[in-house]
């Protein structure tokens, strides 16, 4: 019995458009309330500064975080709400192998081989509880957010146990030239350390099949299987490698602030990095992504930020408004209003199958 | 098929309630033995109730959401959001004690009916627009009032310290001085409200439709029930009981404060799933639901009473649920639904074949 | 007699954007009867069905229910006024008890009396000696007595006219006849029943009459005691029994002994696949043949590993191997076109590029893309070769038309260059001209070494192309056909099996 067709109004069918026109009519408010100083840029100690800089500077853990969303997005369909809290724990092993270091050998310098291993066991301890994650969706088939929560309940507490409590100071040398600038480089370090994971993304899509299969399986998992695509395989993998990223975003947020805060740091950046997902016109329900659109809904994310902050709004009414954005952007998604809106533009009414429907939950 | 054959035994609720009253006894048990100052005291048991009343009334509320196949993880932010506006509502001009049960209540429906809304009429997952709901209420809370308040209205405090004294169960406290035992008007308040819910979903016909729209909503509808204004209901519901519960929390603690009831609602879902509540929805009991709160608290006062590191509290309550979520996948699983079934808000959404 | 009659439909007509899903139909009920209703996919069943329950509004024709004109609006205003129907899949709770099940939904008042309840269920249960008890949870009940107490709701609520819409597809065969046991109750009682159903054997054993659709139109409502089996079969398919015509066979006979390429041994699968033997040579093209539901593709698709297979050893060239998913059967050599294109096969918002090359690509290795100009290269080949029509090779394949869809993943599993192929009606949907194309490929592979499965609802289709036939009934392999014996008749014949009359 063929069915009649529905096209459905996909915010996918213009890519680029939502997160583009959201940055410009963000940037357009910026230049309003404060002129065209919004684009000056000074060099300062040889370090580039300015309104477009500090965007750049500070939305570093969220781009990195948001490209491995927009991977877990695609294959497994939802999202996960304990990168933040990931990175929380993984800092908080950066900063405790650190200090077992000095404790061993007191007095020795923290070398940038010390860091590096430290930050190599951060991203191992990362890749665990993403592949914590990926296994109980991938294998007992629980919906991401829902497993994610379990982490997300009791991994500051794990965090703040690792870090034995005392939020400790990692004010070295080499932690502030991460956090903030290597010497002789004008750019800050974190905006390159977020360049070297876009390059590495990409050529990591271009040199495996990563994206195809990820895809694949977000679109349709059962013809993906009958393919010969290991779904288990790819949406593990995905929570590994988001796992990596928050280690990374972790360590970025560490070093830019000198210390290690297990209630505070990358509080609420899950929120963000849903919303730059969905704003880069990636669906949350799985499928085709875009990195581009991942990155430069991240970029928006941050632009909005700043732009509340410096437009006087407080801390926490941006989350207010964060909240009320995804509700909007939820409501505009959802099947109901898609299939009025579908109405609406396409002047086709589909015959709707009263019942038996399977309620969309 | 013959598994289906066999004779009628025990569901898989009860055997889940069972396991829970169990561990409840078991970890009396253990406190009973090693904590016996803590434990070996009615007070004690008594103080279960009377300190944790906010969460009891809460698990009831996502007991009830969660037999209907939904969750709801706004809990705990509406219900500090209602102490923040009580405690601001009774220190301002027009503060009343009644007044102020109007605003916990409202708060509690407003939030309740704007998700339940979006939930059963628009379609939209329940865990992220409750986890949106969640930041709103954050949001609004600091957004009105940072700073902690105590409510200073002279009825209200009145209020707070009415209890009930049961002279002849009292217990000699170590300075000698008998203490009357102390039932205050939360415990009762947590009392009335399991009573009234578990009448509510055993007898009426709400309760039963809400029960089948968790079984198996399509049947639910195609047996013609109004499966969306049950959902809706049932949010409403839980809403209102945060409001309830946000109310009796204030009465506790007489301060409004940012980090009221925060985690509460991962307690309640745990307390919830330890009492039976089976997260695919449609079987739980309202009896079950308190002792897993209990069975959850008593976990921690041992933790407490043995001096671990109060961190570990979040551990466990995070392990606890993993646990028991995988564990009902397994008893549903191996109990002969053929493979681990998950609830709606769990599943992958596919479009129909 | 008129006054016999519960059900009158005539001269519905029901259209679908670009599809004419019924012409014209007719269907007569009478009380007190069974009465099957069958034909095969596509051919208007459940739409006939969903017009009388008010799922859909029919564009004409008119259903008169006891002498009144009645148009339902929906499902639930056909429930209250007497049409109640039995899904396939059981639409009641299993969370919840028996006496539960038959009353909820139906009830006015805000509580509820257990006790009256399941006083009320117990006679109700006993009346239709159904063995169940009130308090039993449903779960805890087989699934042939969650059937009948889904019947036995329908029935309290006084309906005259019981649709049953696939009752037996999950019964095994005493749960079956417990079914009609209940089913002659009801007939006793004069409630008249429509059976929807695929199983041959069955409608024999139950009906009094049977009416055919085939393509949206009447073939005929006959008297079960009156139409052999084989007739039956006839008239479902389309094809006149009397033609005997053989058609013009290209194929060549397929060379025998030798070791077969694929062979496998009680092999069975988790999709109800009951242990079969299955062989085929170097270079053979045989099919599965049968009515919609004997089993046909799922016997498939265990060989392919696309349902999990419990039982049964392979051998590919003598060699024992193990096929435990569909990317083992694929570095085998085998390839698999599914039945259900939109489901199984096609990656809807991919391109048609990403598609075509997808099977060789996974085959090819996760560390080993193809760069963008032999993907394109590829896909040009086929999209040459199949006459796939598609703006470009970038186009997502979604907003192709089904038959260009079609040939999308026939390209994928050509581009495999397998040594078994099987194909699940490859030709459905497709044009004429394109049907032969696909035809005198898959011989031509034959020629080329290439084992093909081919499965076809068109008789004819398998008759040019395959050298042996196996053939399905009721999901039991009944017969195995070739050389000589391979005409229409005989097919028929053996998928209609023993003429067995009603009892």
């Amino acid at each position: 019995m063929p069915e009649p067709t529905k096209r459905k109004f996909r915010l996918s069918s213009f890519p680029l458009f939502l997160p583009l026109v959201v940055l410009l009519l963000l940037v357009a408010v910026n230049i309003v309330s404060g002129g065209f100083g919004y684009f000056a840029i000074e060099l300062r100690n040889g370090v580039i500064y300015g309104p477009i800089p500090s965007v750049l500077y500070g939305a570093a853990e969220l781009v990195i975080i948001t490209i491995g969303m927009s991977l877990v997005n695609a294959s497994s369909r939802g999202q996960d709400i304990s990168v933040g809290v990931i990175g929380a724990v993984t800092s908080a092993v950066f900063a405790m192998v650190l200090r077992e270091y000095l404790a061993r050998s007191p007095g020795s310098a923290v070398s940038w081989g010390v860091v590096l291993a430290a930050f190599f066991i951060s991203c191992l301890t990362g890749a665990l509880l993403g592949a914590f994650n990926g296994t109980l969706v991938s294998v007992f088939k629980v919906q991401p957010m829902v497993a994610t929560l379990i982490l997300f309940t009791a991994g500051r507490s794990l965090a703040f146990l690792i870090d034995g409590k005392v939020s400790p100071n990692l004010q070295y040398p080499i932690i502030k030239q991460i956090g903030f600038s290597l010497p002789g480089i004008p750019i800050q370090t974190p905006i390159l350390i977020t360049i070297a994971c876009i390059i590495l993304f990409a050529v990591v899509f271009k040199l495996t099949n990563l994206k195809l299969y990820s895809q694949a399986v977000g679109i349709n998992e059962e013809a993906a299987r009958l393919n010969g695509i290991n779904p288990v395989a790819v949406k593990l993998t995905s929570f590994i490698i988001l796992g990596v990223c928050c280690s990374i975003a972790g360590f970025i947020a560490v070093s830019k602030s000198g210390r290690h805060d297990s209630v505070n740091i990358l509080k609420f950046i899950e929120l963000d990095a849903i919303l730059a997902v969905a704003l880069g016109g990636n669906a949350l329900g799985g499928g085709k992504f875009s990195v581009k659109g991942a990155v430069i809904g991240a970029y928006t994310i941050e632009i909005l930020n700043q732009t509340l902050l410096r437009l006087k709004v407080g801390g926490e009414a941006i989350k207010l408004m964060k909240a009320l954005f995804i509700i909007i952007l939820m409501v505009l998604a959802s099947p109901v209003v898609q299939a009025y809106l579908t109405k609406l533009f396409t002047r086709r009414t589909a015959e709707e199958t009263i019942v038996p429907t399977k309620e969309v939950l | 098929m013959e598994r289906r054959k066999r004779r009628e035994s025990i569901s898989n609720s009860n055997l889940l309630f069972l396991i829970s009253l169990v561990i409840f006894v078991a970890m009396y048990t253990v406190g009973f033995f090693r904590f016996p100052t803590s434990f070996r005291n009615l007070q004690t048991f008594v103080d279960f109730f009377n300190n944790n009343a906010p969460l009891i009334i809460l698990t009831c509320g996502m007991s009830v959401v969660m037999i209907g196949g939904g969750i709801d993880i706004s809990v705990g932010g509406v219900t500090g959001l209602v102490t923040m506006c009580c405690a601001v509502f009774l220190n301002g001009r027009a503060g009343s004690v009644a007044g102020s049960i109007f605003l916990a209540l409202g708060i509690g429906l407003a939030f309740g009916a704007l998700q339940g809304f979006l939930v059963s009429y628009l379609h939209i997952q329940p865990f992220i627009i409750t986890l949106a709901g969640m930041f709103l209420a954050n949001g609004l809370l600091t957004v009105i009032h940072k700073d902690p308040i105590n409510a200073a209205l002279p009825a209200f405090l009145k209020l707070r310290e009415a209890d009930i004294k049961i002279q002849w169960l009292g217990t000699v406290n170590r300075l000698g001085n008998f203490i009357p035992l102390r039932i205050s008007y939360c415990m009762i308040i947590a009392l009335v409200v399991v009573t009234v819910i578990a009448v509510l979903m055993k007898w009426s016909r709400f309760g039963r439709n809400l029960y089948a729209t968790g079984g198996n909503s399509q049947s639910a509808l195609m047996l013609g029930i109004n499966v969306k204004r049950t959902k809706f209901f049932s949010y409403v519901l839980c809403g209102l009981l945060s409001g309830v519960a946000g109310y009796v929390f204030i009465m506790q603690t007489g301060a409004g404060n940012v980090g009221n009831a925060s985690g509460f609602e991962m307690k309640a879902i745990a307390s919830s799933i330890i009492g039976g509540t089976l997260l695919t929805g449609g079987v739980g009991n309202m009896i079950g639901s308190p002792i897993g709160a209990l069975s959850l608290l008593v976990i921690n006062e041992i933790i407490r009473s043995a001096g671990i590191n109060s961190n570990y509290q979040a551990i466990i309550s995070g392990l606890l649920l993993c646990v028991f979520i995988v564990l009902q996948s397994l008893v549903v699983w191996i109990r002969g639904k053929g493979s681990p079934t998950l609830p709606p808000w769990l599943q992958f959404k596919r479009d129909s074949r | 007699m008129p006054n016999d009659i519960v059900l009158e439909m005539r001269g519905i007509c029901k259209a679908f954007p670009g599809v004419r899903a019924l012409q014209d139909v007719d269907f007569t009920l009478r009380r007190g009867e069974i009465h099957a209703l069958m034909g095969e996919n596509g051919a208007g069943k459940s739409t006939l069905i969903k017009t009388l329950t008010g799922v859909y509004q029919k564009d004409s024709g008119q259903i008169d229910i006891e002498g009144r004109r009645t148009a339902f609006r929906s499902p639930h205003e056909a429930q209250a006024n007497g049409v109640g129907t039995v899904y396939q899949e059981i639409m009641l709770c299993p969370n919840l008890s028996v006496a539960e099940n038959m009353f909820i939904g139906r009830e006015k008042g805000v509580f509820v009396s257990w006790r009256e309840m399941n006083r009320r269920a117990g006679i109700i249960l006993d009346g239709l000696s159904i063995p169940a008890r009130p308090t039993q949870q449903l779960r805890s009940c087989s699934l042939a007595v969650q059937q009948m107490i889904a019947i036995a709701r329908a029935v309290d609520m006084q309906c005259k006219i019981l649709i049953l819409d696939e009752p037996t597809s999950s019964l095994d065969e005493d749960e079956v006849q417990k079914l009609f046991a209940l089913m002659r109750e009801l007939k006793e009682r004069g409630v008249g029943i429509i059976f929807v159903t695929h199983f041959l054997d069955q409608v024999y054993q139950v009906s009094d009459r049977i009416t055919v659709l085939r393509n949206g139109e009447l073939v005929g409502e006959y008297e079960a005691e009156k139409l052999p089996q084989v007739e039956l079969v006839s008239k479902m398919m389309g094809k006149e029994l009397g033609d005997v015509e053989k058609l013009k066979n290209l194929k060549e006979a397929a060379e025998d002994g030798g070791t077969p390429v694929f062979e496998a041994e009680s092999l069975s699968s988790a999709a109800g696949v009951r242990p079969y033997d299955f062989h085929i040579q170097k270079g053979e093209v045989n099919g599965f043949t049968g009515l919609l539901g004997s089993g046909r593709s799922e016997s498939v698709r265990a060989i392919f590993a696309a349902d999990k297979v419990t039982g049964g050893n392979v051998r590919i060239n003598g060699k024992r191997i193990r096929i435990r998913k569909p990317k083992d059967a694929m570095k085998r050599g085998i390839g698999y076109l599914p039945e259900d294109r939109k489901g199984d096969g096609l990656i809807a918002d991919l391109s048609v590029r990403e598609n075509i090359v997808l099977a060789l690509q996974t085959m090819h290795g996760f560390f080993r893309p193809f760069s963008l100009k032999k993907a394109r290269a590829f896909a040009d080949e086929y999209i040459a070769l199949l006459n796939i029509k598609t703006p470009s090779s970038d186009t997502p394949v979604h907003s192709l038309s089904g038959g260009n869809q079609q040939k999308v993943i026939l390209a994928r599993w050509l581009l495999i260059h397998p040594e078994y192929l099987i194909l699940d009606e490859p030709t459905r949907g497709i044009d004429v001209g394109t049907k032969v194309e696909i035809q005198r490929l898959v011989l031509k592979l034959a020629s080329e070494g290439v084992s093909v499965t081919f499965i076809s609802s068109e008789i004819e289709e398998m008759l040019r192309t395959c050298s042996r036939l196996i053939v399905m009934r009721d999901r039991n392999i009944v017969g195995e056909l070739s050389g000589e014996d391979m005409t229409q008749s005989k097919i028929m014949h053996t998928i209609a099996g023993e003429v067995t009359q009603n009892a």
